[in-house]
């Protein structure tokens, strides 16, 4: 349907074409998060790999950042419509993470934790084969609070309230389980370029 | 939690039926729109508007109006300078245009009177529209729901609703009204003392609400939280810039 009088200011040719479907261009890095930012001390800092309720494997901060490194520079797209070209990350990928654990995904799907008690479920192939990362530095510094520091999931491919901030673990899951938006009507998967937003998208 | 639902949030067709002026910035649109579903107070819709050669644009913007069944919602939309979608609203859209839109969208930043309270709304600027809705929603459905709202504008004239909620504030018992202004007269942002006047006119909120940039709502919930508020109780929404 045309929007009477509308002609909209379009983005140059180039910018379009790496704007998925309804997304706009920001120069700014705005926030999208259902509570306050947590307090997160470094000492009491774990990462965990969990089956089920079962842990897996635990990291503290320092031997988290002793762990291979991995860096990833691209767009990211938020379902609240901005994208944001080339950013820069540095973490540990996830397939360096299950080698750091000594084992394979012993399930096809898992849901990221916060510390905010923040879920977001994902299968292991969109995490599997560099794709994926917990990232603890965005443009060459620590990444701060408000943007999910110390550290954060970074799934770029999908939109990025996939990618949870001030994670703590990752849960393999049986099956696909809802996480925190899923569960509220937001898409199961969140594939920017399919434009699935939301459940029936 | 609201009930979530499995069917797809379709597009559909709603009809500017009124535009008022609220503020020299802030719009105020009555759309018709039946949704197939129920909203709840403190959801937005998603607008999308289409260009003759297919071009679209999208923006979210919060409910107003307080659940009801009168086929209608509010908008109050700000003019940005150099938006797209808002200046669009304010310089083209007219009564009788058609706009597409989906909703109602948002199953975290949401109070229902079953929530109840001690219920604490925090906004800034145009950050005060989906705490409008709640605080109509409130009056309505649960008057005795004691509520304490925080408004923050830079100056006077920019206070969306404001002689609502001075009139509310002066005929509903358990509602409490703190007007802040930043810029004017002896203007001072949100600080420690202020917070603390809130709660201790208010009590300790089971629920809190705060919403507006993502400057406001970040200083907002750290001075909640320094204020000794569990962060499980405090529920955000940002708008941008
Ligand atoms: C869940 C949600 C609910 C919202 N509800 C409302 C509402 O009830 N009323 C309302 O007026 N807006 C609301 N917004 C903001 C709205 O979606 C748009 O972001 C806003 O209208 C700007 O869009 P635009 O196309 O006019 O500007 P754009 O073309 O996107 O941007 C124009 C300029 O303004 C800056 N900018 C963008 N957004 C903002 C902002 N929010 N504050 C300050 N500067 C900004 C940009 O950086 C840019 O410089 C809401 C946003 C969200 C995510």
């Amino acid at each position: 349907m045309v929007t009477r009088g509308f002609t909209g200011r379009r983005p140059p040719e180039a910018t379009r074409e790496r704007l998925p479907p309804g997304q706009y261009l920001t120069e700014d890095f705005p926030v999208l998060q259902l509570g306050p930012t947590p307090r997160i001390d470094l000492d009491r800092w774990r990462f965990t790999l969990r089956e089920g309720s079962r842990p897996l494997k635990t990291w503290t901060w320092a031997e988290f950042e002793a762990l291979p490194r991995t860096t990833w520079s691209g767009d990211i797209h938020c379902v609240t419509k901005w994208s944001k070209f080339d950013t820069a990350w540095e973490g540990v990928s996830f397939d360096d993470i299950l080698a750091a654990a000594g084992i394979a995904a012993p399930t096809g799907f898992l849901l990221a934790e916060g510390y905010d008690d923040y879920t977001t479920n994902l299968p292991v192939a969109d995490l599997a084969g560099a794709k994926a990362m917990v990232a603890t530095r965005y443009a060459g510094a620590p990444i701060t609070p408000d943007h999910g520091g110390p550290a954060r999931l970074l799934v770029p491919h999908l939109y990025f309230w996939k990618s949870a901030k001030w994670v703590k673990g990752l849960r393999f899951t049986q099956r696909d389980e809802a996480g925190f938006w899923e569960l509220r009507g937001y898409h199961m998967y969140g594939d920017p370029w399919r434009e699935q937003r939301f459940t029936g998208d | 939690m609201i009930e979530p639902d499995a069917r797809p949030l379709a597009w559909q067709r709603a009809t500017i039926l009124a535009i008022t002026p609220v503020t020299p910035r802030v719009r105020s649109y009555r759309l018709g729109v039946a949704f197939d579903r129920p909203a709840h107070a403190g959801q937005h819709v998603d607008l999308r508007l289409t260009a003759p050669d297919g071009y679209q644009a999208q923006r979210s913007y919060s409910i107003a109006s307080a659940p009801d069944d009168s086929g209608t919602i509010e908008l109050l939309i700000e003019g940005l300078s150099d938006g797209e979608v808002s200046v669009f609203f304010e310089e083209v859209a007219a009564v009788g245009d058609e706009i597409e839109l989906r909703g109602p969208i948002g199953g975290s930043f949401v109070w229902v009177p079953e929530d109840g309270g001690p219920l604490l709304l925090v906004g800034g600027g145009s950050g005060i529209v989906p705490l409008l809705a709640m605080l109509r929603h409130r009056a309505a459905a649960a008057p005795d729901v004691r509520s304490l709202l925080i408004y923050s504008v830079r100056e006077g004239a920019e206070a969306i609703a404001r002689e609502e909620l001075l009139d509310r504030a002066r005929d509903e018992p358990g509602f409490d009204l703190m007007l802040n202004v930043t810029r004017e007269g002896g203007g001072r942002r949100l600080d420690a003392a202020l917070m603390a006047e809130a709660l201790d006119r208010l009590g300790t909120p089971r629920h809190v609400y705060a919403c507006g940039s993502n400057a406001f709502v970040e200083a907002a919930s750290n001075l909640l939280l320094d204020a000794g508020l569990a962060p499980g109780t405090i529920r955000t929404e940002r708008f941008g810039g």
